[in-house]
Formats: C-alpha cells, sequence, structure tokens
C-alpha cells in the first residue's frame, strides 16, 4: 500500500468513525448535559446506555422491528433516570453514590436479561449512503449515515434554542442554578428534576440502541466500554453547552475511531494503547477544563460536581 | 487544637459521661440496623424478581448457603474472595472518610498485579524467591500508590472530580496491561490466553496453616485493623475526619489539605496494588485478563455497606466473598445467569443508598433528636 492511499484509508476510516463513534457520545451527552442543567448529576448512564443496548437488541429481535426497539431502549432508559430520580429526592442521598449504584445494577440487569441475546442476530437500522457521489469505495463507505446522527444534530440544536427561548428552558436553568430561587418562583423543583433525569435517561437508552443495532451492531457484554461515564465528562468539557456537546462528541468519535482506523492499513502494534487514546483524552480535557474560571462560570450552581 | 482537655468530676459529670456512651451506643446500633434492614429488603426483592422468572428464592438461598458458607471447602473458597474485596473495599473507604467518592481500585489492581509479574519476568527461576517477592510487592504497592494517588493530586489541584477521573484512570490500567500482555510481555508458551510468563507453582506464596486459603487473607485483615487504628487512633486519621467534615473549617485550622487528600489516595491504591500483587503471587501465578474480575466495583459496594468502617469491612467482604463464590453453583444447578450476582449487588447497592434517608428517623435511636429540635 503506496502512502497517499493509506493516508486516505486513514482518513476516510476516521472520518466514518467519527460519524458513527460519536452517535452514541451525542446522545448520552445530551441527556446528561439536561439531567446536570436541572442540577442532578447521573453517573449510571453507562448503565442505562447498556440497558438500553441490550433491551433495543431484544425487542428488535423479537419484532423484527429496530426502529421500536429504539423506543424501547429510550423508555428503559427512562426507567432507569426515574429510579435515580426518585431515590435522589429522599433527603441525605448523594446522587453520585446513587448514579455509581444504578451503573451496577444496570450492567447487573443488562447482562442477566441479554444472555439469550449474545447468539442470535437482530434486524439491524439502516443508514443513508450519503457517499453515492464517491468513486472511493473507502469513502463512500465512511458517509453510510445513520439517520440517528442528523437526528442528534438536531437535537442538539434544537436543545440550545429551547434551554435559551422557552419557558420549560428557563426554568430547568432556574432549578438548576438555584434550587431557592425556584421554589420561591413556586416551580416544582423535583418533579423537574424527576423529568430532567428521565429524559436523560431517554437519550442515553438511545444511544445504547444505537451500539447494539447500528455500530459496532450486535450485543454483547464488551459492547460498552466506558461511553457512557465518558460522555459525563464530556458535558463537563462542553461546559453544560448543547452546541459544544456536538463538537466534543464528534472530537470524541475521532479519538475513539483511531485505533481501528491505524489498524486498517495494517499498523496493529499498540492497538490497545490506541484503543485507550479515549480514556487518556477525556482525563486530558478534564484536566484542563475542570478547574478554570469559564468551567466554574458555566456550571449550573446547584451541581455537585464541581467544587 | 492543643487546648487542655477539661477533665470532668462529680456525679453530675459521671452522668453525663454514661448519657454519652449510651448516646454513642444507640448511633453504632443504628449504623448496624439500617444497613442489615437494607441487606434484607434487596433480598426481599430480589426474590420478587426469582419469582416472576419463575425461581425459587429459597433454592437461591439456600445455594448461596450451601455455596459461600456450608462446607470447609465453600468456606475457603469465600476466604479466597474476601480477601481481595476487603483491601478493595479499603481503597474506598480510606478516601471516603476525606469525603472523596474514589472508586478506580479496579485499575490499580490491575495495574499493580501487573507490575509485580512484570517484576518477575526476569527473575523467575532465580534462586531467591524473597528477593523476587521482595521487588514484586514494592512495584505493586508502589504503582497502585501512585495510580489513585494521581487522582488525589488532580482532584485537589485541578478540582477535577474524582469520582470519574478514578473509572477512567481504571480503563486505562486495563488497557496499558492488555497493551504489554499481548505484546512485549506475552508469553509465548502460553497459546490460549496472552499471559505473562508464570512465576510458577512453587514460587507462589503459599496457604496459611491450617485452612485453605493464601497469606493474603490475613495482610487482608490485617489491613483492616491497622487502617482503623490509622483513622481512629491517631492525629493524621482525626485530621482526614475533619478534612472530609468540613474542608474549609480544616484549612482554616491550619491542616494540610492537599497534603491529606493524596496521602489518603495513595494509602487506597496502596491497597489496591497490593490485592494486586497477592492475585497474581498468590492466586494466578501471572498477569492476565483474569485480573480485572471486578473485585473492585463489589468493594464499592462493601465500603459503602461498611459505612467506610475499616473493621466493620471485614465481615461484610466475607457476605459478599460468600455469595460471590455460590455464583458458579447457582449457574450450574439453577440455570441463572452468572450475572445474578452482579444484579443482585446493584440492587443492594440502590436500596442501601435510599436507606441512608433514615438515619435519624428512629426514636429508638435517637431519642435527643426531637427534644433538640423544639
Amino acid at each position: 500500500m503506496d502512502g497517499s492511499s493509506a493516508l486516505v484509508t486513514v482518513l476516510a476510516a476516521m472520518i466514518g468513525g467519527a460519524i458513527r463513534v460519536s452517535t452514541p457520545f451525542l446522545f448520552v451527552a445530551l441527556g446528561e448535559m439536561l439531567t446536570e442543567r436541572s442540577g442532578r448529576i447521573n453517573l449510571g448512564l453507562e448503565g442505562t446506555l447498556v440497558l438500553g443496548a441490550m433491551s433495543g437488541y431484544a425487542i428488535s429481535y423479537h419484532t423484527g422491528s429496530p426502529w421500536l426497539g429504539l423506543l424501547v431502549a429510550g423508555f428503559a432508559g427512562m426507567m432507569m433516570g426515574t429510579l435515580h430520580a426518585l431515590i435522589c429526592r429522599l433527603p441525605k442521598v448523594n446522587d453520585i453514590a446513587v448514579g455509581i449504584a444504578l451503573m451496577l445494577f444496570g450492567l447487573g440487569i443488562a447482562f442477566f436479561l441479554g444472555k439469550a441475546y449474545i447468539q442470535p442476530t437482530a434486524p439491524r437500522l439502516g443508514s443513508i449512503p450519503l457517499g453515492f457521489w464517491s468513486s472511493n469505495p473507502q469513502i463512500e463507505q465512511a458517509l453510510e449515515i445513520n439517520p440517528l446522527f442528523l437526528i442528534g444534530i438536531a437535537l442538539a440544536f434544537f436543545l440550545a434554542w429551547a434551554l435559551k427561548n422557552t419557558r420549560p428552558g428557563l426554568i430547568l436553568r432556574v432549578t438548576g442554578d438555584s434550587e431557592a430561587a425556584a421554589r420561591a418562583l413556586g416551580h416544582p423543583v423535583m418533579l423537574i428534576r424527576l423529568m430532567a433525569t428521565a429524559a436523560g435517561g431517554f437519550l442515553a437508552g438511545i444511544g445504547g440502541a444505537f451500539l447494539s443495532l447500528y455500530y459496532p451492531g450486535s450485543w454483547n457484554e464488551g459492547l460498552s466500554s466506558g461511553q457512557g461515564l465518558m460522555a459525563v465528562a464530556l458535558v463537563i468539557f462542553a461546559r453544560w453547552d448543547p452546541i459544544r456537546c456536538l463538537y466534543a462528541a464528534m472530537l470524541f468519535g475521532a479519538a475513539g475511531a483511531l485505533g481501528p482506523s491505524l489498524q486498517a492499513i495494517g499498523i496493529t502494534q499498540g492497538y490497545y494503547f490506541f484503543n485507550a487514546a479515549p480514556y487518556i483524552l477525556t482525563l486530558f480535557l478534564m484536566i484542563g477544563s475542570a478547574g478554570s474560571k469559564k468551567a466554574l462560570r458555566d456550571a449550573p450552581g446547584e451541581l455537585a460536581l464541581t467544587r | 487544637m492543643n487546648q487542655p482537655v477539661s477533665i470532668p468530676a462529680g456525679p453530675a459529670a459521671a452522668g453525663r459521661i454514661g448519657r454519652e456512651r449510651l448516646a454513642r451506643l444507640r448511633r453504632g446500633a443504628e449504623a448496624l440496623a439500617i444497613p442489615l434492614l437494607a441487606l434484607v429488603i434487596s433480598a426481599g426483592l430480589f426474590s420478587i424478581f426469582l419469582l416472576i422468572l419463575g425461581k425459587s428464592p429459597v433454592q437461591f438461598y439456600s445455594l448461596i448457603w450451601l455455596g459461600g458458607f456450608g462446607t470447609p471447602f465453600s468456606w475457603s473458597n469465600t476466604l479466597l474472595r474476601a480477601a481481595p474485596l476487603m483491601l478493595m473495599a479499603l481503597a474506598v473507604a480510606i478516601p471516603a472518610r476525606l469525603g472523596l467518592t474514589m472508586i478506580g481500585g479496579e485499575g490499580a489492581l490491575v495495574l499493580g498485579g501487573f507490575a509485580a509479574a512484570a517484576m518477575a519476568v526476569p527473575l523467575i527461576g532465580t534462586t531467591n524467591p524473597v528477593l523476587m517477592h521482595a521487588l514484586m510487592l514494592i512495584a505493586a504497592m508502589a504503582i497502585g500508590a501512585i495510580w489513585i494517588g494521581i487522582a488525589g493530586g488532580l482532584r485537589h489541584h485541578r478540582g477535577v472530580n474524582e469520582t470519574i477521573s478514578t473509572l477512567l484512570l481504571s480503563y486505562i490500567a486495563i488497557a496499558i496491561m492488555n497493551f504489554f500482555v499481548e505484546g512485549a510481555l506475552r508469553d509465548p508458551a502460553d497459546p490460549n490466553k496472552p499471559s505473562t510468563r508464570a512465576i510458577g507453582s512453587e514460587a507462589m506464596i503459599g496457604k496459611m496453616p491450617g485452612i485453605d486459603v493464601h497469606w493474603g487473607l490475613a495482610v487482608a485483615v490485617l489491613a483492616c485493623i491497622l487502617l482503623h487504628v490509622l483513622m481512629q487512633r491517631t492525629t493524621y486519621g482525626f485530621a482526614c475526619r475533619i478534612a472530609g467534615g468540613n474542608a474549609r473549617a480544616a484549612l482554616a485550622q491550619g491542616l494540610p489539605v492537599g497534603r491529606l487528600i493524596v496521602s489518603a489516595s495513595m494509602i487506597a491504591g496502596l491497597c489496591a496494588g497490593l490485592a494486586g500483587y497477592f492475585e497474581v503471587a498468590a492466586v494466578h501465578g501471572k498477569a492476565n485478563a483474569s485480573l480485572a474480575a471486578g473485585y473492585g466495583f463489589t468493594g464499592i459496594l462493601v465500603a459503602f455497606l461498611a459505612r467506610h468502617n475499616p473493621l466493620a469491612i471485614i465481615p461484610v467482604a466475607i457476605l459478599f466473598g460468600g455469595i460471590a463464590a455460590a455464583g458458579g453453583i447457582i449457574q450450574r444447578r439453577m440455570g441463572l445467569p452468572d450475572a445474578s450476582v452482579l444484579l443482585l449487588q446493584g440492587m443492594t447497592f440502590l436500596v442501601l443508598l435510599a436507606s441512608e434517608t433514615l438515619y435519624g428517623r428512629f426514636r429508638l435511636f435517637n431519642p435527643a433528636a426531637r427534644t433538640e429540635r423544639t
């Protein structure tokens, strides 16, 4: 393989990978952004993601409809979010610890019920061939785009608009910035947080179903390795802004695609190291962004995550 | 901090001391009763879950008894798992005293175990096994301490959330081990599973006399006792508890909060690295993917159930060691997936955290609370 075609292969694989890999990041991050904007943090989205992947796959297998599977995955995620919110509304309960417990619980229930679905093949979500104009099969393959990616982008812009310009958006932000102010205005703080956490769970469930129903496109116990967790870190890096969540998800997608795309041209040396790239990137982004003045300024006031 | 302690005298003071002792006893009873209640409720919830699936909860719990505690063989199986669980729970409990939620013990165990195995590779077959084990032990503990210490340092100096950073470090640790185990340090003689070279059964840590469990159990119990003394009976532990209660007040008192945070994280990592050392030196004999067996995650639950009390960790770790040891027999006899144990743990954890809200609600444990409020 000569140099330039190897470069095209890597670039095409990285762009395609960035689009495919970033979609679950985008959904989980947008969901977590909503939850954190209400003043609560749900660290259990890793469990929600895996449960969504399992339930979506199982429903798609039984009904033959991957889109129905996607919807059910969303509802499974919503149940998890509701559970988190209901436990957290009890006094003296720490939301970070509940998130850890929910992560273990979600993994447990997904692995328990999902044992039967590791072998069978379920119908997968379709894609839109946006690369039809190119004669290069690699570019064509890279531009096979799943509609969910486009929905995710639209959702990011919609949420950015809604948070700024609508009454529910304003109420959500008030609740997250000052519980006392929200109470004084007569808003039901616990109900708002419940809805925000449930909505966050719904989106994380959708992100999980993308993993099992599109890319990588099968269900097994090693399907997600920290995507849900990295998405939580990504929200901090994106400073709770939906549009920046979109950019950050793309960045994470590209980092996640680095290992497989280098493997595609035969560089297998250090495969495990490149697989660790997203985690290392996340850690460095957190170091760079967590203590910054901008992050402290943009953080919802009620959030336990920042000091 | 160095103010003279006034010594109470007279019958009134004696009465006050008596009341204080009683109140402490009541609080202790509360800390025992509420987690026990949580355990019972989660066992009940899991029973309902089993009934829905058409399985017998009675059979489930009797199999846990049989597989975990029923025979001498199951006891040794249980204790074999309890040893790393104790150390992993300590890795959560010590930072928790400072108000830190550090849950990356799994990664420190894996990396510590890997460091021990890698250290042993050039020394395999040496005539001096004591030197080899000393080097393995130092490598495992040092790497573990550095690994979690990084998260502590980032927390203090950069404000990076320690829960997320420790979990990320866990994934990175497992990737580092895989990188070497599948590459430079892979034993070519072992075609089945990528591993480092085995240190050989004759060089491994042996069993304790009398019971069929390696010395790691004794070390783990000793670590629980020592860390209990450290946290309850020394100025260091006192300073940690003050900083955990109110970091700003601790800073105002002139306590070195940053140094406390980093050192407590390093103690946590040291415990996890120690667990990794014993997994390699006494159980597996080499480093491979089996090191990431989930002890770190069960250890989180053990620490929370023990309310981050190092002494209480010992019995709780034995209980969960038993449940884990019974996993195999449950799988074989009842046809339940191996994730049953994980699900039971997740349920228990959720119920336990929900039960935190009950503290201070019972008259029996807090007779004074109501009168104080009025």
